[in-house]
């Protein structure tokens, strides 16, 4: 029993960035923009926390600042993939490339010249019987359910779906395409950077070189495995973070497989959801495909 | 023409440029209220940007817009919409996975307090429109899972729930059954009879002569006037519309079928979805004979011809050409048997667009010891052999045998590629949709050359979405029905209506 609970907590744990994460990618890819930057725009997340956090003491600051600033690396992306019309994927893998640069910049900036940042208040949790959840976990399940009332019940909703699908049609029904773009984008910034900070402020408590590593791509699998719903992803991501919950309670027992081979299951389990599910589950029609008033 | 409030929409002076290129010189509209009014012109003349620019979608660099006898100012969709301008788009803009009433109300939505959807009252707004003008949609059905002639009515109901008063069609009959088409004019008078005032952009003769009260000629982006449908006639609109004398009527001597050419037995091909869209299918095309297949778009035909051409494996049954079997091979095999096709999308198959016009002309031969030696190719010969295709098939602008094939129009475009396998001097030639957005006089020149193909002696199999064309070129017409064929007769031997009726799945009378 104890370990279940341990499991759970753990799972959930996990799972939190992801979910931030995903729930970006889902609503970014709903208005047709792919965004591969998310884990870019959750390392930049993770060190803006963190040293918010830091210098503040307050978490919440660092919270808002992860958020901010996973925004401003999206406005990055939308001015490419939007307005320039470049191409989504390329501008994505450069945001990957940039951000760790930028981390480390920042780190050695403000913390005279290390690699990681000092231990940072975290945010903080609730206890329910042996089971300690944080704040985040609540926030990101409450993010899916508001991300789905927005999508599914709204009239903003309907909207950004059809721009996602059908960008000329909206545009002929005089929705600003471009504006609904920008919105989700920049939405799927924030709420990157905020998967950051849960990871650096909520379930470690620094920034490390290491603190985002996949994350981001893992994340972007649970978008397409949970077929770009807000529910889905969630529970994507609940499985991931089942794999890497299991990769720390089996690595800590003494187990027969070794804790490196382990550590992998997360990786694994991506890779063989993406060759399962992808081609199988429909992305959104317009979903990568830059819009250009006129090339109808 | 006078401003006067007895016209609903007045363009006068529209200019429109893009770079260098001027699309619309000092075009004049005058539409009078409750009527059908016509725009008439080649592909490439301006219809469409004429009514992109009263759309709001374009700016004029000239010329104002004028409702009602009031000067408007038309900056995007939105304004267009609150003054009262409905557009039904050629290509639908519809949103494929929203139910109808979704699409219907998108951007003018029914809400609560906040933004909050309330879909139970857009639905009787819908009902409430969908009874008025007693269309036959269903609110709730996804726009995937309906007909085309559906989908059509749910794009006027947009239009209507925006409070339109001026509808824009551009090209509606291009996707619809005969049928379809009746209801489709049944219901544009039904509008008018309304007070509705219709705008219908086609290039198609005979729907302007049941349709329209009075249509204005656009050639080249010039205005050549207005005239009343009434006192005209299709051959009349036909020569304002090109600037010389068209032959409507596809001339051809009989027939002399010779050996069947081409032979297909039993022929079963599964999509990707492991549906089968062709079933069973029998078919046999002579030399010397044109087989032309009648059929609504997705009965078969693309795989049908994809199999012929062993780009898609057939899961039974056998394809011969000239008594071998090809079925399952690979497409390089089916060329040296002698077969050339005409693909549907040019744009897809047919050509590279950022390649040149010699290198597109040899694309399916560049290996042959014609166009070089060894691994080289040689292109003098290449330009040499591209120049006399363009002479033969007056391919324009003359001398573009080193431009890009993106920079040919589209009705160039489609000439290259019916001058290069024409080339092939094949035994079987499949045209798929050959005349697919050519004008009247492009059209006229493709149909000359399929027959001349086959009083050369080559098996024709033409498949074309317009019945018109199955019909005039065709010396034997085939129905494909859900990937079966449901019907074969002799040219001359059945009318449309019969035809149209095999080909929305009902029995031959």
């Amino acid at each position: 029993m104890e370990s279940i609970i341990l499991l759970l907590s753990i799972t959930l744990m996990y799972s939190t960035p992801l979910v931030f994460g995903a729930l970006g990618g889902v609503i970014s890819e709903r208005s047709g923009v792919t965004n591969i930057g998310i884990e870019g725009m959750m390392v930049i997340g993770a060190v803006a926390a963190a040293t918010a956090s830091y210098f503040t003491g307050n978490p919440w600051i660092g919270f808002l600042a992860a958020g901010a600033a996973g925004a401003l690396v999206a406005l990055l992306h939308a001015v490419a993939s939007v307005s320039f019309a470049a191409d989504q994927t390329i501008s994505g893998v450069a945001i990957n490339m940039l951000a760790p640069g930028i981390a480390l910049f920042a780190c050695r900036f403000f913390f005279d010249g290390a690699a990681m940042s000092p231990i940072a208040t975290k945010l903080p949790g609730a206890v329910f019987g042996n089971m300690s959840i944080n704040i985040t976990t609540i926030i990101a399940l409450l993010f899916a359910v508001i991300m789905w009332f927005v999508l599914y019940k709204t009239k903003w909703g309907l909207r950004i779906r059809a721009v996602g699908e059908h960008p000329a049609a909206a545009d002929t029904l005089g929705i600003n395409v471009y504006r609904v773009r920008y919105a989700c984008v920049l939405v799927s910034g924030m709420l990157a950077g905020f998967g950051g900070a849960s990871m650096t402020i909520a379930i470690i408590s620094q920034f490390t070189q290491t603190a985002i590593s996949g994350h981001g791509f893992i994340a972007m699998a649970a978008v397409i495995f949970g077929k770009w719903h807000p529910f889905g992803a969630y529970g994507a991501c609940l499985l991931f973070g089942f794999t890497q919950a299991l990769v720390v309670v089996l690595g800590g027992g003494n187990f027969i497989v070794p804790s490196q081979i382990l550590s992998m299951l997360p990786y694994v389990m991506t890779i063989v959801v993406l060759i399962l599910f992808v081609g199988r589950s429909v992305a959104p029609k317009a979903d990568g495909v830059p819009y250009v008033k006129g090339s109808r | 023409m006078e401003v006067s409030p007895q016209y609903a929409v007045q363009m006068h002076g529209i200019t429109k440029r893009f770079g260098a290129f001027t699309a619309l010189d000092e075009v004049d509209l005058d539409v009078r209220k409750q009527t059908v009014h016509a725009i008439l012109g080649e592909n490439g003349a301006g219809k469409t940007t004429l009514m992109n620019i009263l759309y709001g979608l374009y700016q004029a660099d000239e010329g104002g817009i004028f409702m009602n006898g009031q000067q408007v100012n038309i900056a995007n969709p939105n304004d267009a919409i609150q003054l009262g301008i409905g557009m039904v788009h050629q290509h639908f803009m519809l949103i494929e996975n929203f139910t109808v009433t979704e699409n219907i109300i998108l951007g003018d939505e029914v809400c609560g307090a906040a933004g909050v959807l309330d879909m139970r009252k857009a639905r009787e707004e819908v009902m409430a429109l969908v009874n008025e003008y007693g269309f036959d949609v269903d609110p709730d059905a996804r726009i995937e899972d309906i007909t085309v002639g559906m989908q059509q009515r749910v794009e006027i109901l947009k239009a209507l729930y925006r409070g339109a008063e001026v509808l824009i069609l551009d090209e509606p009959t291009a996707v619809l059954t005969p049928q379809e088409i009746d209801k489709l004019i049944e219901i544009m008078h039904d509008l008018i009879s309304k007070g509705k005032t219709i705008i219908i952009i086609t290039h198609k003769l005979r729907e302007i002569m049941q349709s329209a009260d009075e249509c204005s000629i656009i050639r080249r982006g010039v205005y050549m006037g207005t005239v009343d449908v009434k006192q005209s006639s299709e051959t009349e609109l036909a020569s304002k519309m090109v600037g010389r004398n068209v032959n409507l009527t596809v001339e051809k001597t009989p027939a002399h079928p010779e050996d069947v050419m081409l032979s297909i037995r039993g022929l079963t091909v599964k999509d990707e979805r492991g549906i089968e869209q062709v079933r069973n299918l029998d078919l046999d095309v002579h030399a010397g004979e044109i087989v032309g297949i009648a059929g609504i778009d997705g009965n078969g035909q693309q795989e049908l011809v994809d199999a012929i051409c062993s780009l898609v494996k057939a899961t039974s049954g056998t394809i011969c050409i000239a008594g071998q079997e090809i079925q399952n091979t690979n497409p390089r095999n089916v060329l040296n048997h002698s077969v050339a096709v005409i693909p549907s999308d040019r744009h897809r198959w047919g050509l590279v667009l950022p390649m040149m016009v010699e290198e597109n002309t040899v694309l399916e031969r560049h290996g042959e010891d014609l166009f070089g030696k060894g691994i080289m190719l040689d292109y003098d010969k290449l330009h040499d052999f591209t120049s006399k295709l363009i002479e033969r098939y007056d391919i324009r602008p003359a001398g573009c045998e080193e431009e890009r094939m993106s920079g040919l129009s589209g009705g160039n475009q489609q000439k290259a590629i019916i001058a290069r396998q024409v080339s092939y001097v094949p035994d079987l030639l499949i045209a798929f949709q050959p005349t697919r957005g050519l004008d009247v006089g492009a059209i006229e020149a493709v149909h000359k050359t399929l027959i001349g193909e086959r009083d050369r002696g080559a098996a024709i199999l033409l498949i074309s979405f317009e019945l018109d064309e199955v019909m005039d070129v065709s010396d034997t017409i085939a129905v494909i029905y859900h990937g079966q064929i449901v019907g074969t007769f002799a040219q001359g031997t059945v009318d449309e209506n019969q035809l149209g009726l095999l080909m929305a799945g009902g029995e031959a009378q």
